[in-house]
This record gives structure tokens, C-alpha cells and sequence, in this order.
């Protein structure tokens, strides 16, 4: 399952942020903080697969961008790594070459895809 | 049209640019930087959280300004929206503008609905009050005309809904299954999966309509149908197993590429879809070889396409699984492990560690865990030490190669570990030195080298060791310190001294050393610290430890007893507690003769407490007693008496000062005495199995041979072969080919440790038991004693008024030998002058038959104890004449029964003459199920005599009034049959029980429930204060009270047999508020009705 699917600049700025489970508003930028944080101290090097607490991150990073995706224990990595690959690929061919503006501006569009493809923190597309 | 809707769904995104510009992207981008484009930029460019703050709250101002205009269009308003999602989106509360989402959602066009929508799942949680209000939107969108806006409905739905209004839109949901537009079904069926994840009850009934949405022609759908099914076959397995086949037959399709070419992600046809499949077998399959078979072909298909990514970590899971099924396969990967484990990532580590962990046997058990413990002196997550320090301990204590290395491990854990670890571990590791393994000597050495290590770690200044550690210590250093063969503890005394005195150690790690000095102290009692010690404590201000210091003073005192008290190297012996106190048992008897209260469990005391408490305030029949003086008598259990407090104290008191003189029987002081060795371990000798000790020297062997590989690999001097060396060690004895592994011992894992197994002591049950009974005996007849008194009174008390009244019930009751009325057969036992306090209320008459019965068989105590369980009350009717004729008489009344409605007819023969094929027949009525009692049906009625027919009355749907009808036969001699009619009226209020719930099932209750009613009733001046209000409903409707928040109730009934309703209401001034709920649709209402009646009536 999905905890949520996070868009992060390289400055540590929430882009997009979506939750599939309530979580308290002031309890969220201190999620997103943290998360952010141990995301963003990685090098491309490192592996895009963290354990953090008591489920896993899985981030990605596109440029000046970051996407992670927090899920339960029971999801698998690999899938939720390629996800964000397709989601990517998905905005970059809508907005015919996406950028991290194209995105903080059509949050709205953007949070249209996410939630047709993703409900209840399930991936759906194909 | 259905293409010109597709078009318009697939466009849907697309509106939003048309709506701003047509120019594309970037003339969205201009028309957009004007509002929610200026605020992205404005954040962007901000350097400082602070200042981000202020311009995000001056925007909120002007958007809660904005929102809350009544110029503001539809069209601002979505515009609004957009902005405060993106202020929330950054952590800052927007809440006031949540009632206008739900708005936008309502009124809005396509566009702005679909904005309004969007906040609504955002900013609302599922428990969210507001979303109350959305529902009707939603129902609404999802009978529309528009597929848009069923769309948009049925997303809402999938994402966000609360679980207590489904059954609002479920039908309409089901009817979109088959819809003709494949995204109008998908929908339908994802929100179907939303409300399994919910409420599984309530989507039950349509299990098979998912198989028709896994059949389903689209793909879309089919695969989000495979949701539910994984929910629903990883609850039952088993259910599913007959799907196994049409779930191979999809994956062959879509790993076959059947799949249009839209769904292929990278030239790999639905991968995630071939994920949620193989899911889903992996449930069928699990422990399951025929229906596994079925999958192998495809499985095989699926692995052989698959391309595997590198991303290390999940390489390392995947081998992480693997080898706990085959340790054999991580010899291939020895290299690339031992890679990661020096990789700069430490998630990578971790996981290689976790790896390793796997495979750890006796004899790589030393590296691996120096590569733990290495990462565990990096690591500064708590989480993350917690869980390797579990794996360090688990393994050290399995595979320990020597003592020291297993107490010098152990004490890296205690002292790394510290105070977040698991209780366990210490408590394992105290029990392990305690209990011993199976040979003595080695036994002894190792508690030796423990308090050895100890003392040196004590030795050292300045060091902080966790307080858990200390604890540790303490205990291991008083309980075997004797081992050192030192004359005087002393040296060890003044260290713990100065743990005492140190201001950073715990009080509870303090009440550890405490008694670890007390254990010293017996074996060495003339000590100058331990004096200086009692002199310190004993005025201290912790209580705790003034009481240890007393303890210890007054024993010093006496030497034998202490030595007795605190024998040494006993810690395992069994400890025969007294738990029954029997040496109390005089006491207790004759306190009792002396007309002390018995005594009565907690529990009881307090539902004894309770239940008064209720009778006194609320219940009709307990009000009368109260006035006369006879509280007592109405408590349940019929043994509350009026020495009830007194007697209590006395008997805890009593408990309390004989606790003292009861430890000193125990052999154990202080906090070790919770440890689990208490339990014993009678049953070692034929347990234990011989040591394995050609196991022992083997490992040794093998260890040697590790270190002269070593040696020999070292001079070679080069990195490469170090990494080796490090392989060889860390997968010796995994496979055939290690080199160490001549003595082909690998898999004999010969634990180092073996706990004994522990017999738990049978003894000291049953002598509780024979306790029990005692106890038991001596409540029982003394209850007996106090109802004998209490029925003396009452009859005085009562006097003569109510002998007439009860004439005719007991007249009648005491002819009949009722076996199936428990009630009514009590009632005849007692005879007249004991029979229960009847009085009238309202038609109503209570009576409590268990204290009456309990005069009766005073002398059989058995009998007595086994009534006192037996609380239950039924009320009854008054006889009323329903018909009759100059020859009989026919009158019915009701019991209310805990479990149904008992009616009894009972036909008095008014004539000199024999009354022959008496029958009674009900006629079936609608909405009852009526049973007749047998036994009952006696053809002939003699002679001025009675005879009674009874019936149960189950009720099968609620009503609001109902009627039952009947005639009875009967015959005189020789004359012809006589046919009388008759009919009773029957009240939904018959089959209302009180259901005893707490405020807490309530709630859970309460939201389960989905059918409601809501209605104010006004009512009169008296009647709108909340406890007449609440009486009347107690005591008319038979309802509950559950709880009294400030003028709110909320009460508890249920419709017989066992449909729950609950009533929440509020005192508005003279009106009252009710709100009914049920799982029954047409219970609330009913109850509605006869809850106006009642404060009408009254």
C-alpha cells in the first residue's frame, strides 16, 4: 500500500503532496522534513531504497526534482520504482517536456493523474 | 456520444488549460502566474522558513476573506481552491475553507466540481464531520445523466467516504458494475474495493459481482477487480483456490503480450499487473501443492521474461529470502555481499547485515557478529538499534563459541543497547546465568567471567553505563559473587556504594543494587559501607529505598535468618509460595463466626456497587425498596449487604499486614524476584539430553582453523585476499566446498546455550483450588445466614397489604410445577409468605426471585452459591382476563424473559365439574414466531382448579403494534364443545431488552450502524429535565443508560433476539432531541413511535 507520493525540490520544498492516509496536518511537515532530509543527504549513487521506520521510502530523482513514495511493508519496491518512472514520463509528455514549474503550477493537473491512477494507495495503471 | 464522453474524460486534465488560455503550456503558464503562479514564485524565491510563514499567512487572510465574501463567484472560488491547497499542501491549516470545498463540489460546473472534489479528498480525513454533508452530492453525481460527473462521484468515493453513510450510495455503485463505459465500471469497482477496506461486512453480499468484474472484457477493470481478490484471499485462502486456474490463464495472457500494446511499460506488458497476479497465486499457492502446480508453467514464463533490475539493496532482499530457503545459494554471491558490506551506503550494510544474520551458524558467529557490532557503534537510530541488538543477542546466545566472547558480547549489547532494547534481553541473559546449561563447572565459569568482566567495568572512572546494564550487574554481582572465593565482599560493596550514591542512577536500577548489597551483606555481614549505607538510606527520602534500608538493618540484625532468607547460588530453587494463605484460614473462620462480612473479589464489589447505584436512582421497583429501607436486597447477586465497606477493608487490611511475615517465607528479595526462574525446573533431570560435547570441541577445531587460515591468508598482504579471508569466514559451513568445512559438520547447529525446559508446578493449583472451595463455602452459607435475617424483615416490614394481591398469582403459580419457568417455579417454592415484592408500576411489576429462592434452600449452600450467579431478574405483567364464560375463565400475563416474550394463558375452571380436551390454539400471526412449551397440554381440567398454557414469542420483524388471537376449547361431560375467542395485544416494547453496553462499544456501535432516525419531541415542563426524561425511558421504553455526558444520553436497547438499537438524546429546553440508530432499518422507527408515546403519555 501507498503511504503517500511526495515531490520535493532540491531545496527541500514540498511540490506535490499527496497522502492516502490521514495523517495530521502538523505531524505532515514533520514527516516531510524528515523524509526529505534522509532523501535528499543520498547520492545518485546510493540506493534509491530507504528504511525509514516502520516502512520504506523509495525515492527517485529527476533533475532539480525529487519523488518519493512512502509505502507499507508489503509493497513492493521495484514496482513503486518504476511507477514513478511512468508517472514522470507520463507528465513529461503532457507538458512536452516537464519541469519542476510545470508541476507546482498544474498541482491541480497532476494531482488529477495521480488520483485516477492511484486510489486507496493501490497502483492501477496497467 | 459514448466516444465524444470518452474524448471528454481523457480531456478532463485538459480543461483546465482551456479554461485559463488555449495557447498550451506556456499560456497556461502566463494566466496562471497571476494568483496561484505569483504565490509559487513568491515561495520559491524566499529564502527563509520565516518568511515563507508570513506570506503564506497573509495569503490565507485574503483567501479566508475572499472565500467567505458573498460576491465571490464559483469560478473565484475554484480558483481559491487551487491556492489553499497548495498552503495546506505546505503544512499551514486551512480549515475554513474546507465547508467551501464541499460547496464548490455541490454547485460548480464540470471543471469547478472537479476542483471541489479534489480539496474535499485532500483536506478532509474519513472520520471528518463535514464529509456528511458531501454525500448527497455524491448521490446525486452518481444518478446523473453526465458520465463526468458519475466519474468524478465515484472517484470521490474510491478515495474518501465515510464508512457509516455507504449504504447510501451502494446500490447505485452496484448498478455502475454494469454500466456500459469500462471506466465508469473500473470506478464502480474501485470504490466497491474502498468499501471492502472499510466495511467488509457490507459489501459481502456482492462477492459474486466481482467475479464478473474479473471477467470482465476490459482489462482496466479486470485488474482493479484483482484488488479486492488479494484483500479477499489473503483472509481466505482457501475460499479462492477454485480462481487459481482463471487467474494462470490471465497471467499467461498478459505475460503472453495478449494485452493491447497501450499496456506494455517499457516493451514489458503490464508489469504491474503481472505483480498483483503473482501476488495472488503466491496466497493460492502457499502451502498448497496441487493447486502450486497449476501455476509452475506460468511462473516459469514469468521469470524467464522478467529482466531483472540491479538495484543492490533489492539483489540483497531477494538473496535475503532465497537463502532462508537454500543457505547454499549465498556461496555464489560471497564476493558481491562482501562488497556491500563495505559499501559507504549503510542501507546497504544493514541489509547485508540482515543477510548474514541468516546465515550465521556456529561457526561464522563470531564474525558476523563483530560486523554487527560495528555497524551498531555507527548507528544512531534508535529503531535501528533496537532491532540489531535483538539479532546480536538472539545470536550469541545460539551460537556463543566461549564464554568470554558470549559475556563480552553480551555486555557491547548492554552497554550499546542500553535502555531502548528489548525487556527481554537482559531477563534472557540473567535466566541463562541463572538456569545454567547442562554441565556445572561450565556453568560456574561462565558466571565467573561474568562478575569478573563486571568488577573491571566498574573499575573504570567516569563511565555512564545504561541503567538496564547496571541492573544487570547488580544482580549478577550479588548473586555470584561468592564464586570470586574473596573473604570479604568489600571491595564490591564500596563500588556499588558508589553506584548508590551517584545521582544519575535510577531509582528503580537503585532498588537492583540495593538488593544485590543485601545479598553481599548476608554472606559478610561486618562491613563499615554497609552501615554507612542503612544510615544513609534510611532517612532518604525515597520511600522505596528507606523501606530496602530498614530491611535490610533489621536483618542484619539477625544473622541466621538472613543466611535462611538469602541462601547463596539459590536463585533457581523452587519457591513454595502459600498463595492461598491457608495459614489464614483460622483466622478467617473464626472472624466469620464472629459475624465478619466474607469476602468478596473486587470485581464483584464493584458491580455490587453498581448495580445499587442504579437501582437507587433509576429502576421503579428499586426505588420502592429504597424507601423502605432494603437497598440491599436488590443488588444482582442478592449478597450485597450492608457490612459490604467495612468488612472489605477489614479483609484487605488484614491481607496487608500478613504480606509482610509472608515474604519472609520467600528466599528472594528485591526485583529479581519478578524474573520467570521462579517458575522452576523440577523437571531437569529427565529434560536436559546430554551434552553435545564432541559438538563443542568440534566448533573449537573449527575456530582454530579459521585463525590459522588467517595467518596464512595475511601474508599474503593483499586487499583482494583479505575480502576473501573475510568470505571464507563468513560463509564457513554453508556449502561443501567451504574450505574450512573439512569436518563436514555445517548443519549440526548445536545450540551453546539450551534452555531447560521449565515443568510448572502443579502443586501450589491445586492447593489454590481447594482454597477456592473453602472460600467459596464460607460466602455461600454465609449468605444464606444474612438472607434468613433479611427475610424476616421484609416480611415485617411488608406486612399484610400486598397478601391479598398476590392470593391469585401464587394461588395460581403454586398449583402448576412449572419446570421451564425458572421464575415462576421460584415463586411456588417460596410459598406465599415469602413471595417477591410485587408492585404496581404502570401495569409493570417487578420481582427478584434469587434472593427469595435463596431463603428457601438456606441449608443446601451448594445450591445457593450456583443461585448467586444466576442475576437474573424477569418482570411480568399483571393478570388481566382476556375472556370468559360462567364455566372458566381465561387469563393471560407476560414475562418478559431475558431471551423472549413469555405469554401464560391460564384457564381457572370456575365449575364443580371436570373440564375434558381443554385445548388452547394461537393463531399464527404476522411478524411472531410462537412456540408452544411443552409439557403443558393436558386435556382435562379438574374441577375448580387452574390450568396455565404457556407460549415463548419471538418476534421477526419490528412493528409497531401487533395482535395475538386465539380460542380454546374445552367440554363439559357429556355436552358438546364450547369455543371461546379471545385476543392479546402485544407491544413492541415486549421484545425491548436493555443491552448492557460500555461508552466505548457504544461508539464502536454507533458507527457501524447505518440506519437512523432523527426527531425533537416537545414535552412538558417536568418532563424536560434529563433525569425524568431519562427515567421515563429507562423505565417505560426498558432501555439502558449507557452514559450521561452534561444534558446528552445515550441508551442502549435491543429487539429480541438480538437486534441492537442505540438512542443518543439532548435536552433542549422543553424539547428533546432523539437519535435513533440500528442495523435494523425499521427498528429506529418503530422505537421512535413508542418512545413519543411514552413522553406524551406521561
Amino acid at each position: 500500500m501507498i503511504k503517500f507520493f511526495l515531490m520535493v525540490n532540491k531545496q527541500g520544498q514540498t511540490r506535490l503532496a499527496k497522502y492516502y492516509e490521514h495523517v495530521e496536518i502538523n505531524k505532515r511537515t514533520v514527516l516531510e522534513t524528515e523524509v526529505i532530509k534522509s532523501c535528499l543527504s543520498r547520492s545518485n549513487e546510493q540506493c534509491s531504497f530507504i528504511e525509514f521506520k516502520d516502512f520504506k521510502l523509495i525515492c527517485r530523482r529527476y533533475a532539480a526534482l525529487l519523488i518519493v513514495v512512502g509505502v507499507n511493508d508489503t509493497e513492493n519496491e521495484m514496482a513503486i520504482y518504476e511507477f514513478i518512472h511512468n508517472f514522470v514520463e507520463v507528465l513529461d509528455e503532457y507538458f512536452s517536456r516537464v519541469s519542476e514549474l510545470d508541476v507546482s503550477f498544474f498541482k491541480a493537473v497532476s494531482q488529477v493523474f495521480l488520483s485516477t491512477w492511484q486510489s486507496t494507495g493501490v497502483v492501477l495503471i496497467r | 456520444m459514448s466516444d465524444i464522453v470518452e474524448k471528454t474524460l481523457t480531456a478532463l486534465p485538459g480543461l483546465f488549460l482551456q479554461n485559463q488560455s488555449v495557447g498550451g503550456p506556456a499560456g497556461v503558464k502566463a494566466s496562471f502566474s497571476s494568483r496561484l503562479g505569483g504565490l509559487v514564485r513568491g515561495i520559491t524565491a524566499l529564502t527563509s522558513k520565516h518568511e515563507e510563514e508570513k506570506l503564506i499567512q497573509q495569503e490565507l487572510s485574503n483567501l479566508k476573506a475572499t472565500v467567505s465574501a458573498p460576491a465571490t463567484t464559483l469560478k473565484m472560488m475554484k480558483e481559491c481552491m487551487v491556492r489553499l491547497i497548495y498552503c495546506e499542501m505546505l503544512g499551514y491549516d486551512a480549515s475554513f475553507g474546507y465547508i467551501h470545498a464541499i460547496k464548490l463540489a455541490q454547485q460548480g460546473n464540470l471543471l469547478e466540481k472537479r476542483v471541489g472534489y479534489l480539496a474535499v479528498s485532500l483536506f478532509l480525513h474519513e472520520n471528518h464531520e463535514l464529509l456528511l454533508l458531501l454525500v448527497n452530492t455524491v448521490v446525486k453525481d452518481l444518478q446523473s445523466t453526465n458520465l463526468v460527473e458519475v466519474c468524478m462521484a465515484l472517484t470521490i468515493v474510491s478515495q474518501i467516504f465515510p464508512r457509516e453513510m455507504i449504504p447510501a450510495v451502494l446500490p447505485l455503485i452496484e448498478d455502475k458494475l454494469q454500466h456500459s463505459k469500462e471506466i465508469i465500471r473500473r470506478k464502480a469497482v474501485l470504490a466497491l474495493y474502498k468499501f471492502h477496506l472499510i466495511a467488509p461486512n457490507q459489501v459481502q453480499h456482492i462477492h459474486i459481482k466481482f467475479r464478473k468484474a474479473l471477467c470482465d472484457r476490459d482489462v482496466g477493470v479486470m485488474a482493479a477487480s484483482l484488488h479486492i481478490y488479494f484483500r479477499m484471499i489473503k483472509e481466505n485462502p482457501s475460499a479462492y483456490k477454485d480462481l487459481t486456474g482463471s487467474f494462470v490463464t490471465i497471467l499467461k495472457q498478459v505475460v503472453g503480450g495478449k494485452l493491447p500494446v497501450d499496456f506494455n511499460y517499457h516493451s514489458v506488458p503490464a508489469p504491474w499487473l503481472q505483480i498483483q497476479l503473482l501476488r495472488i497465486l503466491g496466497l493460492l499457492g502457499k502451502d498448497d501443492q496441487r493447486t502450486s502446480e497449476l501455476m509452475y508453467d506460468v511462473l516459469d514464463e514469468s521469470l524467464r521474461r522478467a529482466e531483472l533490475n540491479h538495484n543492490v539493496t533489492y539483489g540483497l532482499k531477494a538473496l535475503t529470502y532465497v537463502i532462508q530457503q537454500d543457505p547454499t545459494l549465498a556461496l555464489q554471491h560471497q564476493m558481491t555481499i562482501i562488497e556491500c558490506l563495505d559499501h559507504p551506503d549503510p542501507i546497504i550494510k544493514r541489509e547485508t547485515l540482515e543477510l548474514l544474520y541468516r546465515i550465521t551458524n556456529a561457526q561464522n558467529i563470531t564474525v558476523i557478529v563483530q560486523k554487527m557490532l560495528e555497524y551498531l557503534h555507527q548507528s544512531k537510530e534508535e529503531y535501528i538499534i533496537v532491532n540489531l541488538v535483538g539479532k546480536i543477542a538472539e545470536l550469541a546466545e545460539k551460537y556463543a563459541p566461549d564464554n568470554a566472547w558470549f559475556i563480552q558480547t553480551m555486555n557491547a549489547v548492554f552497554s550499546v543497547g542500553g535502555d531502548v532494547m528489548h525487556p527481554d534481553i537482559p531477563n534472557n541473559f540473567m535466566r541463562l546465568l541463572a538456569e545454567g546449561f547442562d554441565d556445572e563447572t561450565e556453568d560456574q565459569q561462565l558466571r565467573l567471567y561474568a562478575v569478573q568482566s563486571y568488577l573491571t567495568l566498574l573499575d573504570v572512572e567516569n563511565v555512564f553505563y545504561p541503567q538496564k546494564f547496571l541492573q544487570v550487574m547488580s544482580w549478577v554481582l550479588g548473586e555470584y559473587y561468592y564464586l570470586l572465593d574473596k573473604d570479604t565482599p568489600e571491595e564490591v560493596l564500596t563500588k556499588l556504594y558508589k553506584l548508590l550514591m551517584n545521582a544519575s542512577v535510577s531509582s528503580e536500577t537503585k532498588a537492583w543494587l540495593i538488593a544485590a548489597v543485601t545479598k553481599l551483606t548476608s554472606q559478610a555481614h561486618s562491613s563499615n559501607i554497609v552501615e554507612r549505607l542503612i544510615q544513609e538510606f534510611t532517612i532518604s527520602l525515597d520511600t522505596c529505598m528507606r523501606q530496602h534500608a530498614f530491611e535490610l538493618k533489621h536483618l542484619r540484625e539477625n544473622v541466621e535468618l538472613m543466611k535462611s532468607l538469602l541462601p547463596v547460588d539459590k536463585s533457581c530453587e523452587d519457591m513454595v509460595v502459600d498463595a492461598s494463605l491457608s495459614f489464614l484460614d483460622g483466622f478467617v473462620a473464626e472472624e466469620l463466626s464472629q459475624g465478619a462480612a466474607p469476602y468478596k473479589p473486587h470485581h464483584q464489589r464493584q458491580e455490587e456497587k453498581l448495580s445499587q447505584e442504579k437501582v437507587l436512582n433509576f429502576e421503579p421497583y428499586g426505588l420502592s425498596f429504597s424507601s423502605s429501607g432494603f437497598t440491599g436486597r436488590q443488588s444482582p447477586a442478592g449478597i450485597s449487604l450492608g457490612s459490604d465497606i467495612s468488612g472489605n477493608s477489614a479483609e484487605t487490611g488484614l491481607k496487608e499486614t500478613n504480606g509482610l511475615k509472608l515474604e519472609g517465607i520467600k528466599k528472594l528479595w528485591g526485583k529479581e524476584g519478578y524474573l520467570p526462574k521462579k517458575e522452576g525446573k523440577t523437571g531437569d533431570e529427565t529434560e536436559a539430553p546430554p551434552v553435545p560435547q564432541e559438538s563443542i570441541i568440534m566448533e573449537t577445531v573449527d575456530q582454530t582453523l579459521i585463525k590459522k587460515d588467517q595467518c596464512q591468508v595475511l601474508t599474503q598482504s593483499k586487499e583482494e585476499k583479505e575480502k576473501q579471508l573475510l568470505a571464507s569466514s563468513l560463509f564457513v559451513g554453508l556449502g561443501s566446498e567451504s574450505t574450512v568445512n573439512l569436518l563436514g559438520k555445517a548443519d549440526t547447529v548445536s545450540h551453546k546455550f539450551r534452555r531447560k525446559s521449565k515443568i510448572k508446578e502443579t502443586k501450589s493449583g491445586e492447593t489454590t483450588s481447594a482454597h477456592n472451595r473453602t472460600c467459596s463455602y464460607f460466602s455461600s452459607s454465609s449468605n444464606a445466614t444474612y438472607e434468613d435475617g433479611y427475610y424476616l424483615d421484609t416480611l415485617q416490614d411488608r406486612g399484610d397489604k400486598e397478601l391479598n394481591k398476590l392470593s391469585l398469582n401464587s394461588g395460581l403459580l403454586d398449583s402448576e410445577s412449572l419446570t421451564e419457568l425458572p421464575s415462576v417455579e421460584k415463586l411456588s417454592n417460596c410459598k406465599l409468605s415469602s413471595s417477591p415484592s410485587l408492585f404496581t408500576d404502570n401495569s409493570m411489576e417487578g420481582f427478584q426471585p434469587s434472593q427469595s429462592t435463596a431463603l428457601s434452600v438456606a441449608n443446601e449452600t451448594s445450591l445457593a452459591a450456583s443461585l448467586l450467579e444466576e442475576t437474573s431478574e424477569h418482570m411480568h405483567s399483571d393478570l388481566v382476563e382476556v375472556c370468559h364464560n360462567e364455566t372458566i375463565s381465561l387469563s393471560s400475563f407476560k414475562i418478559w424473559k431475558d431471551d423472549c416474550l413469555f405469554m401464560v394463558w391460564s384457564v381457572s375452571n370456575k365449575s364443580g365439574l371436570e373440564l375434558e380436551s381443554a385445548d388452547l390454539e394461537i393463531a399464527p400471526a404476522e411478524n411472531f414466531k410462537i412456540t408452544e412449551q411443552p409439557g403443558c397440554r393436558l386435556p382435562i381440567i379438574e374441577a375448580e382448579s387452574i390450568k396455565t398454557f404457556q407460549y415463548s414469542v419471538q418476534v421477526e420483524k419490528p412493528f409497531t403494534e401487533g395482535n395475538l388471537s386465539g380460542f380454546i376449547n374445552y367440554q363439559m361431560m357429556d355436552t358438546h364443545s364450547v369455543q371461546l375467542e379471545f385476543s392479546v395485544n402485544l407491544s413492541l416494547l415486549d421484545f425491548i431488552r436493555p443491552l448492557k453496553i460500555s461508552t466505548e462499544n457504544f461508539g464502536k456501535l454507533w458507527l457501524s450502524f447505518a440506519n437512523d432516525v432523527k426527531q425533537n419531541i416537545k414535552v412538558s415542563e417536568s418532563q424536560a429535565a434529563l433525569p425524568s426524561a431519562l427515567k421515563t425511558l429507562q423505565q417505560k421504553l426498558r432501555l439502558h443508560v449507557v452514559e450521561i455526558i452534561g444534558n446528552e444520553g445515550l441508551l442502549a436497547c435491543q429487539l429480541l433476539p438480538s437486534i441492537p438499537c442505540l438512542l443518543h438524546f439532548r435536552v433542549h429546553g422543553d424539547v428533546l432531541a432523539l437519535w435513533f440508530r440500528s442495523s435494523c432499518s425499521t427498528l429506529p422507527d418503530c422505537l421512535l413511535y413508542q418512545c413519543q408515546k411514552v413522553m406524551e403519555g406521561s
